[in-house]
This record gives C-alpha cells, sequence and structure tokens, in this order.
C-alpha cells in the first residue's frame, strides 16, 4: 500500500469541487503558464520535469514525463534536464558549506 | 539492412489477430462497468449520433498486408508472412471506380504497397484516370530493400504520386526501436533518393509528406510543432526536406492493443483518448469522406475498421456492386477504437482534423 495511487492524479480536477473560486484560478493559471510564449511548450515541458524531480512529486513526473514524450522529447534530452535539477539541488546544499567555513574559521580560525 | 523485429500477430496465432478478439476487449472491462462512456454514448451527448457520411473525397484502397517490415504499433499486422494480396482482378475492379468517382483522392496503402506485384501496372492505369491527389503510402524502406525498387522515387515522379511516408522520429533510437534496427538509416537514405528527385523540395509539385506516431502509449503532440522539430532536425542532421507532417494517433486495435495490454497501459491510455475527446474532431473525423477497400474489394468505413472485419452498412460492400450514392446513404460503423481519431487536435490518415 502506497500513500499515492496514479489514478489520483485523474481527479487532481476535482480539488476545485471544495474550493471552486481557488481551483478555477489555480487551473486557468496553470493552463495559461504552459502556453507557447517566449518559451516553446516543448521548453516549458523539460523544465515542468526538472522541477518534478526536484519537488520529488511522483504525479508531476508521470504527467511530465508524459507530456515530453508527446512533445517528441528524446529520453537523452529528458535526463538531462534532471541533471540540471539535480545540480542546482545538489548546489544549493553545498554552497551552505560556505557557512560552514565562515563558523569554523570564526570559532576555530 | 534492416532487421525484423518480431512476426504478426496472425503467424504467431495471437489470440489479438482475431478481430472478433480485439471488438471484445474494446467492449468489456471500463466499458461494460461504466467507468468510460462508449464511443457511441459520448457522440450522442454532442448530438453527432449515428455517424454519417459527408461528401466522399478519398477512396483509400489497400492493395494487401504484405510488408517489409513488422513494426510494433502496425494496425494491419502486416509482415513478409502476411500473403494477403489484391489481384489484378479485383484491381480492375478498383480501376472501373477511380475513372468514374467523384472523390478528389486515391490513396494507395498496405502493408508496402509497393511489394504487390501488380502495384506499378495499377499506379500507371490509375494515373491515367485524372485524380487530382494521388497518394502513395511508403514505408521508405522498401525503396532500399532490394535493387527492384531503387528507381521508385523516379518511377512515382513520373506519375505524379503524392509519396506519404512513415517516419517515427527524427532520431535513429526512437525510429529503430518502433520499426526495427536499420529502419532510420534505410528511412534516411530513402528520404535523400526522393528529394534528388525533387520530392520534397521548396516550391516543388512533388508533394513529399511524414507521418509521425508516438512510439509508445502516449498521444501525438501538436501537429505544426512537431512539423517544426522534425522539419529543422532533418535538415540539420541530413539535409532532408519534406513537405508537411501528419501527426497521427495510434489507435488500440491490432498489434499496438497487444502492446498496450502486454505493458499494462492499456487502461490509461483508454482514458487518455476519452480524457481527450473533442467533439469538433467528430465533425470532420476521416470515415465521413472515405471509403476503405480492402485486399479482396470488400469496402470499409475507414482502414481500422477494414482491420476490424467491420464491413459498411450498406447493400453494397463489395467493390463490384460499387454504387456511390448507395453507399454514402448509410451509417458508419463505430466502437471504442474510434476514440483514437477524436482525441485532442483529432487523427486522421492526412494527420490532425480539428
Amino acid at each position: 500500500m502506497s500513500y499515492y495511487d496514479p489514478k489520483d492524479l485523474r481527479k487532481f480536477g476535482d480539488i476545485t469541487q471544495w474550493s471552486e473560486e481557488l481551483g478555477t484560478k489555480f487551473f486557468d493559471y496553470y493552463g495559461k503558464v504552459f502556453e507557447e510564449g517566449a518559451l516553446t511548450a516543448r521548453e516549458k515541458s523539460l523544465i515542468a520535469l526538472a522541477v518534478s524531480h526536484t519537488e520529488q512529486c511522483p504525479y508531476c513526473i508521470d504527467a511530465y514525463t508524459k507530456d515530453s514524450l508527446q512533445r517528441g522529447v528524446t529520453k537523452e534530452e529528458m535526463m538531462e534536464a534532471i541533471h540540471v535539477g539535480a545540480a542546482i539541488r545538489s548546489g544549493a546544499t553545498l554552497v551552505h558549506g560556505v557557512m560552514m567555513m565562515n563558523k569554523v574559521n570564526k570559532l576555530d580560525g | 539492412m534492416t532487421k525484423l523485429k518480431t512476426q504478426s500477430l496472425h503467424k504467431r496465432n495471437s489470440d489479438l489477430a482475431k478481430a472478433n478478439r480485439q471488438l471484445e476487449i474494446l467492449s468489456n472491462g471500463i466499458f461494460r462497468d461504466g467507468e468510460l462512456p462508449t464511443f457511441a454514448q459520448k457522440i450522442k451527448e454532442s448530438g453527432q449520433f449515428p455517424l454519417r457520411p459527408n461528401k466522399l473525397e478519398v477512396l483509400q484502397i489497400n492493395v494487401g498486408y504484405m510488408c517489409n517490415q513488422v513494426c510494433d504499433h502496425c494496425h494491419v499486422d502486416a509482415g513478409p508472412d502476411r500473403k494477403e494480396i489484391m489481384t489484378w482482378e479485383t484491381m480492375e475492379l478498383c480501376l472501373d471506380v477511380i475513372r468514374n468517382t467523384g472523390a478528389h483522392t486515391l490513396d494507395l496503402t498496405g502493408g508496402a504497397p509497393e511489394m504487390n506485384p501488380n502495384f506499378r501496372r495499377f499506379v500507371d492505369e490509375a494515373s491515367k484516370a485524372g485524380i487530382k491527389d494521388f497518394i502513395v503510402r511508403s514505408n521508405l524502406t522498401i525503396i532500399r530493400a532490394n535493387k527492384k525498387y531503387y528507381d521508385l522515387p523516379q518511377f512515382f515522379k513520373d506519375h505524379n504520386v503524392h509519396v506519404v511516408s512513415s517516419m517515427p522520429h527524427w532520431t535513429r533510437g526512437k525510429t529503430d526501436k518502433q520499426r526495427g534496427d536499420g529502419v532510420f538509416d534505410a528511412s534516411i537514405e530513402a528520404l535523400k533518393m526522393l528529394n534528388d528527385v525533387g520530392y520534397g523540395m521548396p516550391g516543388s509539385d512533388l508533394r513529399l509528406d511524414l507521418v509521425y506516431n508516438p512510439s509508445g502509449a502516449f498521444l501525438p503532440g501538436d501537429q505544426a510543432s512537431m512539423e517544426k522539430d522534425f522539419k529543422k532536425a532533418l535538415l540539420d542532421d541530413f539535409g532532408i526536406q519534406f513537405h508537411n507532417l501528419f501527426a497521427i494517433t495510434n489507435l488500440p486495435i491490432s498489434r499496438f492493443l497487444d502492446y498496450l495490454i502486454a505493458s499494462e497501459n492499456y487502461e490509461d491510455y483508454m482514458y487518455q483518448l476519452v480524457d481527450a475527446y473533442n467533439p469538433e474532431a467528430v465533425a470532420n473525423v476521416m470515415c465521413t469522406n472515405t471509403i476503405s477497400v480492402s485486399w479482396d474489394g470488400y469496402l470499409y468505413d475507414c482502414d481500422f475498421n477494414q482491420m476490424l472485419e467491420l464491413k459498411v452498412a450498406s447493400k453494397v460492400q463489395h467493390i463490384k456492386d460499387y454504387n456511390e450514392a448507395v453507399l454514402n446513404d448509410r451509417n458508419i460503423i463505430i466502437s471504442q477504437h474510434c476514440f483514437g481519431c477524436t482525441a485532442g487536435a483529432g487523427s486522421s490518415c492526412q494527420g490532425s482534423v480539428a
């Protein structure tokens, strides 16, 4: 038994039932964000895929893997996008090492 | 050298080679217990039941199920082991119809239509009938399969044939996964040969269009965006040009249905199709302007219904009795596979419809 059921993704739209105004505003906004703009829909899909992984959201990973495939994105492009996300996440951890170094230098320099 | 992926479902005596078994699957499970609406229920909701033909525009003739490839998702279950080939006698009956039809497009398909021994004689005769758009659906690799086919680009040019060819992706990996090892390289060589005689070049009257269908259990993306990506990649990487890209949805029948079930993607895929149902696509779905003729001369609403052995609901069911007015007064036979043609921007042998 898992907390996550892939079928629940199909029910995402149901969140509007308990707060129609906010739910509708969210989905309008969401739809607008992913429209072709200064970035292509394909580029947005790859960004979404990378962020899905940094957010570690199983629903988003399912959705944007499929969305990327639909847009002709190759598995090599998908993996590179995820590495971008992973690099930022690990970089964000490591850059705090400077704080640690500062503190060590202050306390024990 | 291309390498065959497998054998046809027919050769393997698969249960799914049987049309009635496929239709059973498409009517049971999630559709029987009401989890998803049937296609009939959906088109009733949008006031489009029963589905009726508009003016006939396309006469599509399947000259045989034999093919040099065994692609993963072939709705025809075509392959070298298929022996169903249109005879010259049936072709003559087709020629009588072609000379008198009101349709503006003649569309030859297969299998690999070029493998029919009377293919060239048939094209030669049909091209004299004055049809506005004469399409041959070529899988590309056939042009490189054997020396006897090397002159096909020139033959197509001599008969002013509009070439429509399958190309699942602009990368080798995705193409070969779906269609067999070596298919990508052979397709690229064939496209260069077609370009060399003038096919697909900007401003050329020699039409070369490509067909894209997804390599797995997902729907095609936006046709215009895909076309842009295909054009850029094929030109940058190989110097290849073509006119238009048709994005076609895989319908859940035959080998694609087999794949969906085996990979446990069937239910999700049917959900995707039903969720993406678009009533606007129903209005222009290809069965409303097409008659499909099988290798043995029977008539169908589309090539998919042909593979499901669902003959037209008309007293005219064979090319020998062909009568356009009688045929046009019929209800189109539908089942849940039809959701494939009405998803999103819709899908037809000519690409998106909405």
